[in-house]
């Protein structure tokens, strides 16, 4: 039975220079497809993914990620923001990993640039009103 | 040059009086000068907008029919538990309160969707509110359980009455752990992965009158999105830290407990928040109007970004350990840049506060202001100063012995 997922992975800074996606090839026979991609040198490094193979192949490998300490989550389809409830205090930009929040110089308001989102949803609970919402 | 706050009124009533922000005075004060800007600005306005715990409201809820004595029972509002301490039908809600059957932290880092600080908001928006309320039977109340919806329209007071608020300063919050940490200061990272700070520096209303000169007890404020009072000094007000030369405090120091009627606030400026793995609050705004009554208030509102500091502190140890150890010192210039350096190393900054609320909040009451609808107002007694001696006491743990 095969299976194919998308899936947001994330690397500690320690495992960012190691060969992971290498060994879902070499060892699981997997297939992947990269979506979005950010890893910066001693930094978390941030993969968005489409895993296809065989079922137990799939599950193998997901168990071999998190043992090495990758953190694997499945993607969400949609990040919004709901604007009559966020207050732009900015509480949220520094769990953004790819910068999709960020303060304008200009206004001090937060710009939401969501085709920068990879919708890997860390904003959502460190948000204190809980104006970003998840869309399945 | 000075002027007394009945001569800025006469100005304001007319309709002629000079009001800036205090964001918008360091530049015309940079440009005119000090002499020239205390003699044409008449009044500062100050705006602040973030997560303030100790706040609540106290309700007068109307008799039922048979009367109910709640004091001294139990109250509800949308499962949110209220204080009960007080007479038959008079009850007070603080923003931190949840409901009983909130898992609170039991699974780590718990969520806290609702709490008293959202249950305010939905009542300040106009919504009808649950009150289930029980009480022991009395001969004059003889009712034990009601359950009603109420609203701001049906009830007598809603009082906010919120006894700290507006912190001159607050720490900046960092993690050195090898973990996340949840915590009121948001989420932390580990290994320094990220600052975060609140307050709305320049803009923040003790900032601009370090010393408390104008701002005292019966100063009337803007106050979620109303008017509301200066009730007293808030809890923990701690003017003796250390300061800057020109007065600004370096660490937590003064603060202010507000009043005000609640009908007639707004829920952009009360909004109900949630801290994940802390707990729930609410978000008030606050804006203070400083009367230019001489050269020497002009200045204390020029403070700057650049020249307000904070403490660094790990909330991994240092904090919850009550240890007073600082990782250093950062002005809100840079900590709004987006990057402080800590221990050697960038750390990412973010802000828990709304400086652009701050601004929309002293720029209402400036328009207020010049359109003659909200005078200033002389205190009726100061806020306790540097002289008054006082100190900021921990809690000491003295055991006693337990009696069944």
């Amino acid at each position: 039975m095969n299976t194919s997922r998308k899936i947001v992975l994330r690397f500690p800074p320690r495992l960012v220079d190691q060969p992971i996606l290498y060994r879902l090839v070499k060892d699981y026979d997997l297939q992947f497809n990269i979506l979005k991609a950010s890893i910066t040198p001693n930094e978390e490094g941030i993969l968005v993914l489409e895993l296809s193979g065989k079922k137990k192949d799939y599950d193998e490998a997901i168990r071999f990620l998190a043992g090495a300490g990758v953190e694997v989550q499945a993607l969400i389809k949609d990040v919004s923001r709901q604007e009559n409830r966020c207050t732009h205090c900015g509480a949220c930009i520094t769990m953004c990993p790819v910068g999709a929040l960020i303060v304008n110089p200009q206004t001090k308001r937060i710009d939401f640039l969501d085709s920068k989102c990879i919708a890997c949803g860390l904003c959502i609970k460190p948000c204190p009103v809980r104006a970003m919402e998840v869309r399945l | 040059m000075t002027k007394s706050i009945a001569e800025i009124n006469e100005k304001i009533a007319k309709g002629q009086a000079v009001v800036v922000t205090a964001e918008e005075v360091i530049d015309i004060a940079k440009k005119k000068g000090v002499a020239k800007a205390a003699q044409e600005i008449d009044v500062v306005t100050t705006g602040t907008f973030g997560p303030m715990c100790s706040s609540g409201a106290y309700f007068n809820l109307g008799h039922s029919k048979p009367r109910t004595k709640i004091g001294g029972g139990t109250a509800y509002l949308n499962n949110v538990p209220a204080y009960t301490g007080l007479a038959a039908v008079d009850i007070f809600l603080g923003a931190t309160a949840m409901p009983d059957d909130d898992p609170r932290n039991k699974i780590h880092p718990g969520d806290f969707p609702y709490g008293g600080g959202h249950v305010i908001e939905e009542l300040v928006a106009g919504k009808d509110v649950r009150l289930v309320a029980t009480a022991y039977g009395t001969d004059c109340y003889p009712r034990r359980k009601v359950e009603t919806l109420i609203n701001l329209k049906s009830i007598n007071e809603a009082v906010l009455f919120d006894i700290r608020n507006a912190y001159q300063n607050y720490n900046v919050a960092v993690n050195l752990s090898d973990r996340t940490i949840y915590t009121y200061m948001g989420v932390l990272k580990p290994h320094l992965g990220n600052a975060t700070y609140s307050t709305a520096g320049q803009l923040s209303p003790l900032f601009n009158d370090p010393y408390y000169k104008t701002i005292g007890i019966g100063t009337k404020i803007f106050l979620g999105g109303g008017i509301g009072y200066v009730a007293w000094q808030g809890t923990q007000h701690n003017p003796n830290v250390v300061r800057t030369d020109k007065g600004v405090p370096k660490r937590g120091a003064g603060t202010l407990a507000v009043i005000g009627d609640l009908k007639q606030m707004k829920p952009r400026w009360l909004v109900g928040t949630s801290f994940i793995g802390y707990g729930a609050t609410l978000t008030v705004g606050i804006g203070v109007a400083i009367p230019i009554l001489s050269e020497e208030i002009l200045i204390y509102t020029t403070v700057k970004d650049e020249e307000i500091f904070a403490p660094i502190v790990d909330y991994s140890d240092a904090y919850p350990q009550r240890n007073p150890d600082i990782l250093g010192e950062v002005d809100y210039a840079q900590l709004r840049s987006g990057k402080i350096k800590v221990q050697g190393k960038d750390v990412p900054t973010a802000s828990l506060s709304s400086y652009s609320r701050a601004v929309e909040i002293a720029n209402l009451l400036k328009d207020w202001i010049k359109k003659g609808e909200f005078l200033l107002t002389q205190p009726v007694a100061p806020l306790p100063g540097v002289e008054s001696g006082i100190t900021f006491k921990p809690m000491p743990d003295r055991p006693f012995e337990k009696v069944d």
